[in-house]
């Protein structure tokens, strides 16, 4: 357990990171918080020359409103985005599933960009930024880009940043009208990743849902969004309605298969979960 | 102030600061629920862990591990490790083969028991996925770990040996080539009548349940890893060996005869240890090699082990494969039971691997009546981690099949299982009771233990909400299991041991040291690792002596300050080692009762002794208090003629039997049909641990017990796949429950005293674990059985209990591991399923 050599930098304004990063070369990688990589390191998974730590650079890190976005920096640490007032208000759902993210100790630690940046399917967040239109902004040496969620998750652990980019912000649009949320996790024990875990919002108008917006964790290589779902889901008005969308929660999703749980059994929780996710967020209740 | 005043005239002119001196004992040390005076130190880290040990000149060490199951070694070449700045030394199995000598089995359960070699590095073969292959050591452990991918091993594979079965079928390949056979032993035990002519002799009124249960391999996973640091003196060829172990004293004496150093010449130290369950019960490579390699380079050498090494190369537990089958009458009688029982040994035997499945032979009757048991244990090798004691140490695994069993006895007869299982203990006017399996159960009140327990659950309430949610057909299903349990402690009887062919005594060791301020000094042979022995010791210390606890001080775990133990394991602590200290202090108030007399001119018959004060009867003011006697001893002015001038003494207590700890767990669980989850709705259990010492102490020990057996029943499992691979070789994928994963505990209590020791107790150091895992498996079973579900097998995964429900037993995970056992589909007729109350 003891990672193999590396040089460390330690920027503080993201200009110098994104220098230091260039200079570093492929081989480097960025370390934001530390919750995934170190363990790596650790077992010797990876072979970085170089680590960037984004820890120092502050601009990176806090929570603010711009028109009917939250911006939300990418070294905001997950409990701190469990506690800020702007996120409680208008993305409810991030903060259900940051609460369910490993435990008090990772949490402290771990930042909600670099779980995005990370990209593991098994991830709690990736789901909800997807589920919730979220746009994500990249730093390079080229300047500044922003990629929406459905377009940054590329495959598994692999996004759309290329490898001189920093992720600085991800920024959320405001749910306006009257939204529910729940985030539906199932894990065997409470510190372990989810097997499957389905991000749900509805907004419903007189009674039925209107809109519908659902993402899954772990039901394949990169989180998915339940398109099927969300279109079958407008205009259900009770439980039997949600449920037979439900169904179709798993269709086009390749689970993996793994000691938690085999493709089949996963593809079974995403329809259970979504039903009960989605009645959560209705406020059906079963 | 007269007693200071008098302490003071017999010490001379020294003035005394205030505190120096002892307050009078204020009485009701035992029982009393302290809170442990190990834990300031802990909870603030003014620890001292193996690991956080640094000498001048320490090279560390760290141990190059095969990554295949089973492989004869070509070569190694550490060559280009040597050329590494920083590294010191790098040794092959070879380089060492002179000097490692072999790792010990202290229990050869029969004559013939196949043994192969087992040597710290592998030579010529490796033969599971981490057994060491060589060693490097270096300046800083960093280096340690980079020379280690230097080190060029090539293989040449040979086949795995994962399965059991397998294994000892025909034209199985060989896990020791040279041996012949797969198996270790076969080690039968029949007692009390022939089960077959029992059964034959019932006729038709005999009914019979057969039931195949598999004890899933357990990673122990003790808070701190493994440990050693030693220390030599290379001109006195003397070695100071600190070691995360539970058995300083033991692993002295095996050091010493694994490598020929005079076992004079060895100290070992265990210093704070951060739990063990059994797994630092243990004589392990990388102890040997730090010893062999620090001699060889004159050096102080450290090795510590991260958690995957945790789990590659210290011991696991469990592993069994039960074939059981019981018979009653119809009326419900038990008749009788046999046993077939398949241990995986591991690939090689570590300090007591063979002996664990023979301890768990003599619980399979537990607490029930019978006049038949057949037993028949058959010890497996194959290539995977060797197998040892883990919390429970063979009693978890047979207590699990007789309470498992029981249940499906009372489905069959149609018959409650609580009714089944009261119509068939020993009632507790009945003790001592001599077992079918050969035991002597001293004393117990399962009754009493039981009442309150159903007292305490609302056993009523929950059968009510159970066939509501049953009538109902609600998706989320309730359980409710049952476990009366008992288990064997305080191991052991030396002459029980020996009969068992165990290679050591069961004995323990104490002393007394009376201070000249009054203090005393304890040494015991019982080393804690967490449990808390300090804090108990001192309450049996304060109470026996009438000293206030605070001036008690245990001192453990060095065998130059206290020589002689047996150490700790098999809750034998307090049994054992609690009673030899008990014993010691009744030797030193014997002396200080002759002092006392003789300085109070009077006889000794006349000198009574309570908290604390010797006094003369009918003369009330005629009193010494035993800090008086001590420094008077000290002085020695003035003692009875030929006295020897001190108040110590020494006490090595030899058990006479086993304690039969005892008690009754219930537990219900809601198991969610649509996802299989189980959750644990509540949780009750009444331990009869006989007389209690410390109560916050056995509330912990119970604590962590259960939270461990509920590991084993919903949680935990030791993965191989087909290649030998330990595919659940970290945290992440071997699931341990946390706090959030458990119920509230509801315990309690009832208190029936041992009769086989002084101090009335019987152990606790286990009870929770033995108990639990049936009591939730019951409830898991009960919860399901309307369904047609037969049998789970542990861990009750989410997974498996949805494919249960959904009688689907396809999609076996991708290792190949055995999947379920008995599933079928839904039985919509249902049956008794135990919810008849």
């Amino acid at each position: 357990m003891i990672p193999p050599a590396f040089d460390y930098v330690a920027p503080t304004t993201l200009a110098e990171a994104v220098a230091a990063l260039r200079e570093a070369g492929e081989d480097a990688k960025i370390l934001a918080g530390g919750q995934s990589l170190i363990p790596v390191l650790r077992l010797r998974l990876a072979f970085p020359t170089v680590l960037v730590d984004l820890g120092r650079v502050d601009e990176l890190r806090g929570v603010s409103e711009d028109a009917g976005t939250i911006v939300i920096g990418a070294m905001t640490r997950h409990s701190e985005v469990l506690e800020d007032p702007l996120i409680q208000q208008h993305a409810g759902l991030l903060v259900e599933a940051t609460a369910t993210v490993a435990d008090p100790a990772v949490r402290h630690r771990g930042t909600f960009g670099g779980a995005l940046a990370h990209a593991d399917p098994a991830g709690d967040l990736a789901a909800v930024a997807l589920a919730l239109d979220a746009e994500l902004v990249a730093e390079g040496p080229g300047g500044r880009r922003t990629i929406r969620a459905s377009e940054f998750f590329v495959d598994y652990l692999e996004t759309a940043l290329s490898p001189d980019e920093i992720l600085a912000a991800v920024r959320i649009p405001k749910l306006e009208g009257s939204w529910g949320y729940r985030y539906e996790k199932f894990s065997r024990v409470a510190q372990a990743w989810a097997i499957v875990g389905v991000a749900a919002a509805v907004r419903k108008e007189g009674g039925a849902i209107a809109e519908a917006r659902i993402g899954l964790t772990n039901m394949g290589s990169t989180p998915v969004r339940a398109t099927p779902v969300e279109s079958a889901l407008v205009g259900a008005s009770d439980l039997a309605a949600v449920q037979a969308a439900a169904a179709s929660a798993a269709d086009g999703t390749s689970p993996p298969s793994d000691l938690s749980g085999q493709a089949d059994y996963r593809a079974h929780l995403a329809r259970v979960l979504t039903g009960r996710a989605v009645a959560a967020a209705a406020g059906m209740s079963s | 102030m007269t007693d200071q005043m008098d302490a003071g005239l017999v010490a001379g002119e020294i003035a005394e600061h205030p505190d120096a001196l002892s307050k009078p004992y204020a009485g009701g040390e035992l029982g009393r629920g302290r809170r442990r005076k190990e834990d300031a130190k802990l909870v603030t880290g003014q620890t001292n862990w193996t690991d956080n040990i640094t000498l001048p000149g320490l090279l560390h060490m760290a141990v190059l591990r095969s990554p295949m199951a089973h492989a004869r070694i070509v070569s190694v070449d550490v060559s280009a490790a040597l050329e590494m700045p920083g590294v010191i030394a790098a040794y092959s199995g070879a380089d060492l083969a002179e000097e490692q000598g072999a790792l010990p089995c202290a229990w050869p359960v029969t004559a013939d028991m196949v043994h192969p070699d087992h040597p710290p590095l592998a030579v010529d073969e490796v033969r599971y996925v981490g057994d060491g292959v060589a060693v490097v050591v270096a300046r800083d452990r960093y280096t340690a770990a980079d020379a280690l991918e230097a080190v060029a091993v090539e293989y040449e594979q040979l086949p795995p040996v994962v399965d059991m079965e397998a294994a000892i079928a025909e034209g199985a390949s060989l896990v020791h080539g040279d041996k012949g056979t797969n198996v270790c032993f076969r080690w039968p035990f029949a007692s009390g009548d022939s089960y077959a002519d029992t059964v034959a002799a019932a006729g038709d009124d005999a009914v019979v349940v057969k039931r195949r249960f598999r004890q899933q391999r357990l990673l122990p996973t003790a808070m701190e890893p493994r440990g050693v640091v030693v220390a030599p003196i290379a001109a006195a060829d003397e070695y100071t060996v600190y070691s995360a172990t539970q058995i300083p004293h033991i692993l002295r004496v095996m050091l010493a005869l694994v490598t020929g150093i005079g076992e004079h010449k060895i100290r070992v130290i265990a210093p704070d240890v951060g739990g063990g369950f059994g797994s630092k019960l243990n004589v392990y490579a990388e102890e040997v090699l730090a010893l062999v390699v620090a001699k060889r380079l004159g050096r102080p050498i450290k090795w510590t082990e991260s958690r995957s090494e945790n789990y590659q190369a210290t011991i696991h537990g469990r592993d069994q494969i039960q074939d059981i089958e019981i018979a009653a009458t119809k009326d419900g009688t038990l008749l009788g039971l046999k046993v077939e029982l398949l241990a995986d040994m591991g690939a090689y035997l570590q300090l007591v691997t063979p002996g664990i499945p023979i301890l768990g032979a003599f619980m399979f009757p537990a607490i029930y009546k019978m006049k038949a048991y057949d037993f028949h244990c058959t010890g497996v090798f194959t290539t995977k981690t060797p197998t040892d004691a883990y919390r429970g140490a063979g009693r978890p695994e047979a207590t699990y099949a007789i309470e498992r069993i029981m249940d499906e006895l009372a489905v069959e007869l149609g018959r409650d299982p609580l009714d089944l299982r009261k119509q068939n203990w020993i009632a507790h006017e009945e003790f001592p009771y001599d077992m079918v399996a050969g035991l002597t159960y001293d004393s117990g009140n399962y009754e009493a233990a039981t009442e309150k327990a159903e007292q305490m659950f609302d056993l009523a309430g929950l059968r009510a909400e159970q066939k509501r949610r049953r009538d109902s057909k609600d998706p989320v299903q309730l359980g409710i299991g049952i476990s009366t349990f008992t288990e064997m402690c305080g191991l052991a009887p030396s002459r029980v041991l020996g009969s068992l062919s165990y290679g050591a005594g069961g004995w323990e060791a104490a002393q007394i040291r009376m201070l000249p301020t009054g203090k005393v000094e304890v040494t015991s042979g019982a080393t804690p690792h967490g449990q808390g022995h300090h804090t108990a010791w001192s309450q049996i210390v304060a109470d026996a002596l009438g000293v206030p606890f605070d001036d008690v001080e245990i001192i453990t775990g060095d065998t130059d300050s206290s020589p002689k133990g047996m150490d700790t394991y098999g809750s034998r602590s307090l049994v054992v080692g609690g009673v030899a200290i008990h014993k010691a202090t009744a030797k030193v108030l014997e002396k200080a009762k002759r002092i006392a007399a003789h300085l109070l001119e009077a006889a000794e018959d006349d000198i009574e002794f309570a908290r604390g004060t010797f006094s003369v009867k009918g003369s009330p003011e005629a009193k010494k208090t035993i800090q008086e006697v001590a420094l008077a001893t000290f002085a020695a002015h003035n003692l009875p003629d030929g006295m020897e001038p001190s108040l110590d003494s020494d006490y090595v207590y030899d058990p006479e039997n086993f304690s039969y700890p005892h008690g009754t767990h219930l537990c219900a669980v809601e198991i969610d049909t649509e996802t299989g989850f189980t959750k644990i709705r509540r949780y009750v259990s009444v331990d009869d641990v006989g007389k209690v010492v410390n109560p916050v102490i056995v509330q912990g020990q119970v604590h962590g017990g259960i939270a461990q057996g509920i590991g084993q029943a919903l949680y935990e499992d030791a993965v191989y796949d087909a290649e030998g691979n330990l595919t659940t070789g970290s945290l992440v994928d071997y699931l341990v429950p946390a706090a959030p994963d458990l119920p509230h505990f509801e315990t309690g209590r009832t208190e029936t005293p041992a009769t086989s020791n002084p101090l009335g107790v019987k152990g606790v150091g286990e009870a929770g674990t033995i108990a639990s895992t049936p009591a939730v498996m019951n409830a898991v079973h009960d919860a399901l059985r309307p369904y047609g579900i037969r049998d789970i097998e542990m861990p009750a995964t989410p997974e498996r209990v949805w494919r249960a429900l959904h009688g689907s037993s396809a999609g076996r995970d991708p290792s190949g591991t055995v999947g379920l056992l008995g599933a079928s589909g839904p039985d919509t007729a249902g049956n008794a399923a135990g919810g008849a109350a």
